[in-house]
């Protein structure tokens, strides 16, 4: 039953309401109960008589606050409900079939839409209705089922990242069911022709009801680069009112996690449906942009993925010979600049000097001899991916590399002279190229029958020849060939890089061919299908329909002609393909697309998400009543006295026990707060809480102790020592933990390891002490050193080695070789040193690691030798005499040492070189 | 046995009070020691009181040859004024007195008795002699009469109002009673008549409880007296208010007149103000009797 826009589970309960006034009436005709109290001068109140005679009624304000609670419990129990679900639908009991597009628009609200149908599908339930559910996008074979069945199945329910297309609203025609059915359709909101034939048919068969959500659909067209910059394109269905939105631009940062790399703001004006930003990225940035996304909008298609397009590569350019005066168009570079302009970023200058940018291709233009350091240098950037593009030339067909032997910087051998061919004095035509054969990266590319050559330098017939071809002459003579070298490849084209030889650098062609061995890679505009004919398309990574990215490599591949063109569906899926290595995105939305809002034809009922949004109201109610009631209490108290009387203070007590309850979190924060305070007003080292009291203690008086002796002799005073729970403390105030292991001691919970995980590579150290050099060796041969291995698993602890006799622990402050603590093993542990430390002639130490070791392992227990009570009297006894205290007094020097390592760091060891800096300074 | 053992614990009970109430009143009568000592005139007491110039008619014996062998003139040595007074005090036991209205004050008998014993050890001190009206404990001195005036002054009565005993007053004596007086007046009236007629003059001591000169009441209220015999039921405990302060003022004015007429004084003490100042007033108030 529905009451103003209110639907009641219970309507017959609020009939009580009528008694309401009754309630009035009594509650008005009994006087407040009295209080007693005692009070000795009653005897002068004797023979009074109140002024008003009439019974003290109760005030109308407190009867109105009583009638409203009462009314609030009434209407509450009856279990009103906001915005009912009262769909002409429903009364219906014949089938129901249950329509969704599933497409990528209904991503961003497929929480509320699956809500939306749970609820559909509880009514029918209720009304024993049978229920056929047919996704568009993945149009399946269905049957009519009950509604409860289906309500099990939707959770499993997703929306595919592609719109239904022709093939799947054909598909879906010959899959409903027999039968007259009415028709649920949840429309994603977008209009597409395909849709118009099954509403006819649906139409014929029953009712269609459609459900759309009011939200507006938001889309990103593919990134563009535009001079210098990254244009983006922010799509809208609905105009109507100004809207801001904000894209992402998400990648790596330089320690490979993910990140925000940088966000634009784009706003649409009130009845523009598309606008655009741009984003001006330097090219190391923008080579880690892995996608841009709308922020708040998890949906394929505001996801778009940047492919090669993006991509500038760097291109260092090189020419064997100089040609200061002469023309621009005979210049070896000329057309390779001009190919290579558009899509990437050139760098010119010494071969020596470009390669530590680490371009990715070098091109050579008639470049023959190379140093020894040059080749060196050029092998090792091959080896690490590199592509070195050579063109042959006069100085290169002149010289006699590779002519024996291989050339490690040359794909084949080349024989002597090179040839001629074409020319005025020659016998033979100009030559042209012969079509690419199928394993060549150029297959597919028509050849343009004006491209020429007259001169080219020759390859010496070879077993490896035959495979390094990736094209040729009509003549079979090779063209391009090709060798990889490692991660890199070196590809030789026969000619020179310009006119001179042939007219290959004029063609169109030329770039192509660029583009396909991934130096030019992907042009700023898009490739066409012609350009991608030939090719295979393996998915790499591959969108689902919120916009996440997973992995597409057991997908089949897609042939380069349908990448540009065909729709995607469940064969051509959104995401990044590879062939070869060009990488190519395809995205939901392409830079043409519109976002046009569905329009239903007008005898459809539309029906929005958020309209039937069911509210139940009982719970607000009742609560309102509860409040009502507790106001009357305190009315009452007023009323009668209470308040005021000598038992106001438990009242104003209860008051303000209520009022203190929301108080107490505050009070929580404080004490976080006040902990933080004290723990970096001044130095505070901590110790790691084991739950073993005696423990426990030793450790911080072992703190104490070595706090102590530092604010002796260093400029380091630290203040008392903290025990921290792992689980609650926060660790980044402390410098330095001490962590004593004791075999039974609780293994820290996961989110406590994420915090010292942190802790660690944000610079702090953990000392770990197993207190067994006494009876053991470093290792898991004791019971706290199997407890301390299996602590530190989860831990994030570099390789590690014995304190080598140059480590900086050494001489932070004491020059010591001995770490002793209550015992004296050598067996101390630190990060190792980086494999390359060499002792350099002249410098005592190597220079090692440039940051503190984030750990020390040791067995000595330190904690106890430098425990000290709060007189400065050392707790625990430590060898026989003399040379018991000697040990007492290098354990804390060792103590010191370490605190100095850990607050400074490798400063000491950089003063190693403060001679050898003053050397080079000339001094 | 039970009997003897139920009323020995009884015994114990009550005089583990005793301590408390005596070391109170110790306590408050110290307070005043301090500042207020001896007779300031001569008399025939033991206490050395000043030299001054002999006069005519003075004794040779009463020549202090000592101080006089110093000077030129004889000296006569005075000595302190003491002569013993008799002070009766009378103490409200009733159940009225047993009432605070709040559980940071006192009882009203609280205060009167540590008052009333404070006074005793004062004037005791002083060298008077001190007692409890009627027959049970006549004036005496001396520190085993603080106690047995404890021990009297820690009964309770069960009666709701009590009425001044005015029997055994020693004519020319002092007198302090201390009660609430919400009482009967007329028995009030009656000893104090017997007083005057025996020369007895004294001091009122009314101890009233702040509610009972506030009235916070409101609403529908049951008003009882402590010992429960007198109830009196008011809808609006409010609209009370003035006409009770009328009639406690009433009350008040008409102790006031009364003491005048028969030459005692008079103090409204509430127990929400300190007892010390009561004290002080009392112990001006026997001072000044003497005049």
């Amino acid at each position: 039953m529905t009451l103003f826009g209110i639907g009641f589970a219970t309507p017959w309960l609020l009939l009580t309401l009528l008694a309401l006034p009754i309630l009035w009436l009594i509650l008005r005709a009994v006087p407040p109960a009295p209080i007693r109290r005692m009070f000795p001068g009653v005897v002068l109140l004797l023979g009074l008589k109140d002024d008003d005679q009439v019974s003290d009624r109760t005030p109308w304000w407190l009867l109105l606050l009583r009638m409203l609670a009462v009314a609030a419990l009434i209407v509450g129990l009856a279990g009103p409900i906001l915005n009912p679900q009262t769909d002409d639908i429903t009364a219906n009991d014949g089938p129901l079939l249950v329509v969704m597009d599933g497409s990528w628009a209904s991503a961003a609200s497929w929480r509320a839409r699956t809500q939306a149908l749970d609820g559909l599908l509880v009514q029918a339930a209720r009304d024993d209705r049978r229920v056929a559910l047919l996704k568009l996008s993945t149009p399946e074979p269905t049957s009519f089922q009950t509604a409860d069945d289906l309500r099990a199945r939707l959770v499993g329910l997703s929306p595919e990242p592609w719109e239904p297309g022709e093939a799947q609203i054909t598909r879906a025609l010959e899959l409903l069911p027999e039968g007259d059915f009415d028709t649920y359709w949840m429309s994603d909101g977008l209009e597409r022709d395909s849709r118009t034939p099954l509403l006819t048919t649906l139409q014929d068969r029953g009712t269609v009801t459609v459900f759309q959500a009011g939200q507006s659909i938001l889309g990103l067209a593919p990134a563009r680069f535009e001079d210098g910059n990254i244009v983006l394109t922010a799509l809208r269905a609905q105009s109507g009112s100004d809207r801001e939105v904000t894209i992402l631009a998400q990648g790596r940062d330089p320690a490979g996690n993910p990140a925000v790399l940088a966000r634009a703001t784009a706003t649409f004006d009130a009845d523009a449906t598309a606008t655009e930003t741009a984003l001006s990225l330097p090219s190391e940035l923008r080579a880690r942009i892995t996608r841009f996304e709308i922020e708040g909008n998890r949906s394929a298609g505001a996801t778009t993925l940047p492919d090669d397009s993006l991509r500038r590569r760097e291109v260092a350019l090189m020419a064997g010979r100089e040609d200061r005066e002469g023309l621009q168009l005979l210049s070896p570079l000329h057309y390779l600049e001009k190919a290579l302009e558009p899509s990437a970023d050139l760098l010119s200058g010494a071969l020596m000097d470009m390669i530590p940018a680490n371009p990715d291709v070098i091109a050579l233009a008639d470049v023959a001899t190379m140093g020894a350091a040059e080749e060196e240098a050029l092998l090792d950037w091959l080896d690490g991916g590199g592509i070195l593009l050579r063109f042959a030339g006069q100085r290169l067909a002149a010289s006699d590399i590779s002519r024996e032997t291989e050339d490690p910087l040359m794909p084949v051998r080349l024989r002597a002279g090179g040839r001629s061919v074409g020319g005025a004095m020659s016998w033979g035509e100009p030559k042209s190229l012969a079509e690419f054969s199928e394993d060549s990266p150029f297959f597919g590319l028509s050849i343009p029958p004006d491209v020429t050559v007259t001169a080219q330098v020759m390859a010496q017939p070879d077993p490896a020849l035959a495979e390094r071809v990736i094209a040729q002459l009509t003549d079979g003579t090779p063209l391009v060939t090709r060798k990889a070298v490692g991660q890199g490849q070196i590809i030789l084209f026969h000619v020179t890089a310009n006119a001179e030889w042939s007219s290959l650098p004029l063609s169109g062609l030329f770039v192509q061919m660029l583009e396909r061995l991934a130096i030019a890679a992907g042009s700023a505009s898009q490739p066409s299908a012609e350009d991608l004919a030939g090719t295979i398309w393996q998915p790499n990574m591959v969108l689902d329909a919120f916009g996440s990215l997973n992995d597409g490599s057991t997908l089949p591949g897609v042939p380069g002609e349908n990448m540009v063109d065909a729709d995607l569906g469940p064969d051509l899926r959104p995401g990044l393909y590879q062939s070869q290595d060009r990488t190519m995105a395809r995205n939901v939305l392409s830079s043409d697309t519109t976002l046009t809002p569905a329009n239903w034809p007008s005898d459809i009922t539309v029906e929005g998400l958020t309209q039937s949004e069911e509210t139940p109201l009982a719970g607000w109610l009742l609560a309102l009543a509860i409040a009502l009631l507790l106001a009357d209490i305190f009315a009452s108290l007023f009323l009668s006295g209470r308040l005021s009387g000598p038992r106001a203070t438990t009242a104003a007590g209860i008051a303000l026990a209520l009022l203190v309850m929301p108080i107490t979190p505050a009070q929580a924060q404080s004490t976080d707060d006040q902990f933080a305070l004290a723990a970096t007003s001044e130095v505070t080292f901590a110790h790691v809480i084991t739950g073993d009291e005696t423990l426990d203690r030793t450790a911080a008086a072992g703190l104490r102790g070595l706090s102590e002796t530092l604010f002796f002799r260093t400029s380091v005073e630290p203040t008392d020592p903290v025990a921290v729970n792992l689980e609650t403390d926060e660790l980044a105030f402390f410098p330095f933990l001490y962590w004593p292991i004791t075999p039974d001691q609780p293994t820290p919970s996961a989110e406590a390891y994420a915090k010292l995980n942190t802790y660690l590579r944000s610079g702090g150290m953990i000392m770990f002490d197993t207190r067994d050099a006494d009876i053991a060796r470093f290792g898991t041969g004791s019971p706290n050193g199997r407890k301390l291995q299996q602590l530190a698993a989860p831990l994030d602890i570099p390789p590690l080695e014995p304190v080598p006799e140059d480590h900086v622990l050494t001489r932070t402050f004491y020059l010591l070789q001995d770490f002793p603590g209550r015992h004296n093993s050598r067996d101390v542990w630190v990060e190792a040193a980086p494999p390359d430390a060499e002792l350099v002639e002249g410098m005592p130490f190597r220079n090692l690691n440039d940051n503190v070791t984030p750990v020390i392992i040791g067995g000595n227990d330190w904690a106890s030798a430098w425990a000290m009570d709060e007189r400065g009297n050392a707790l625990f006894p430590i060898g026989r005499g003399y040379s018991g205290e000697r040990q007492r007094e290098i354990a804390y020097r060792f103590g010191v040492n370490l605190v100095m390592h850990v607050l400074t760091g490798n400063y000491k060891s950089d003063q190693v070189h403060v001679p050898a800096l003053l050397d080079r300074l000339g001094n | 046995m039970t009997t003897i053992t139920a009323l020995r614990q009884r015994s114990e009970e009550e005089a583990a009070k005793l301590p408390a109430l005596l070391a109170r009143a110790e306590h408050l009568a110290g307070t005043v020691l301090l500042g207020e000592h001896g007779r300031r005139r001569s008399g025939l007491g033991d206490d050395f009181w000043q030299y001054r110039p002999m006069q005519q008619g003075d004794a040779l014996r009463d020549i202090d040859w000592r101080r006089s062998a110093r000077s030129d003139t004889q000296f006569v040595r005075e000595r302190e004024w003491q002569i013993a007074q008799s002070v009766i005090v009378w103490v409200d036991q009733a159940a009225s007195m047993r009432f605070a209205s709040d559980a940071n004050l006192s009882t009203k008998a609280d205060r009167a008795r540590t008052l009333a014993l404070a006074s005793a050890i004062l004037l005791i001190r002083g060298g008077e002699r001190v007692g409890l009206t009627g027959f049970e404990l006549p004036p005496r001195r001396g520190q085993a009469q603080i106690t047995r005036l404890a021990q009297m002054l820690s009964v309770d009565h069960g009666d709701d109002y009590a009425e001044p005993e005015a029997r055994g007053m020693i004519p020319q004596s002092r007198a302090i009673f201390f009660s609430d007086f919400l009482g009967d007046p007329a028995p009030v009236e009656a000893a104090l008549t017997k007083a005057a007629d025996r020369g007895v003059r004294g001091a009122l001591v009314q101890i009233l409880d702040p509610s009972e000169e506030s009235f916070p009441f409101d609403g529908r209220t049951i008003f009882q007296s402590i010992g429960g015999g007198i109830v009196h039921e008011t809808l609006k405990a409010g609209d009370l208010r003035t006409q009770y302060l009328d009639r406690l003022a009433e009350r008040k004015d008409r102790l006031e007149r009364l003491s005048r007429v028969t030459g005692w004084q008079y103090l409204c003490h509430y127990t929400s103000e300190s007892a010390q100042s009561a004290l002080l007033w009392i112990y001006r108030a026997m001072d000044g009797a003497h005049g």
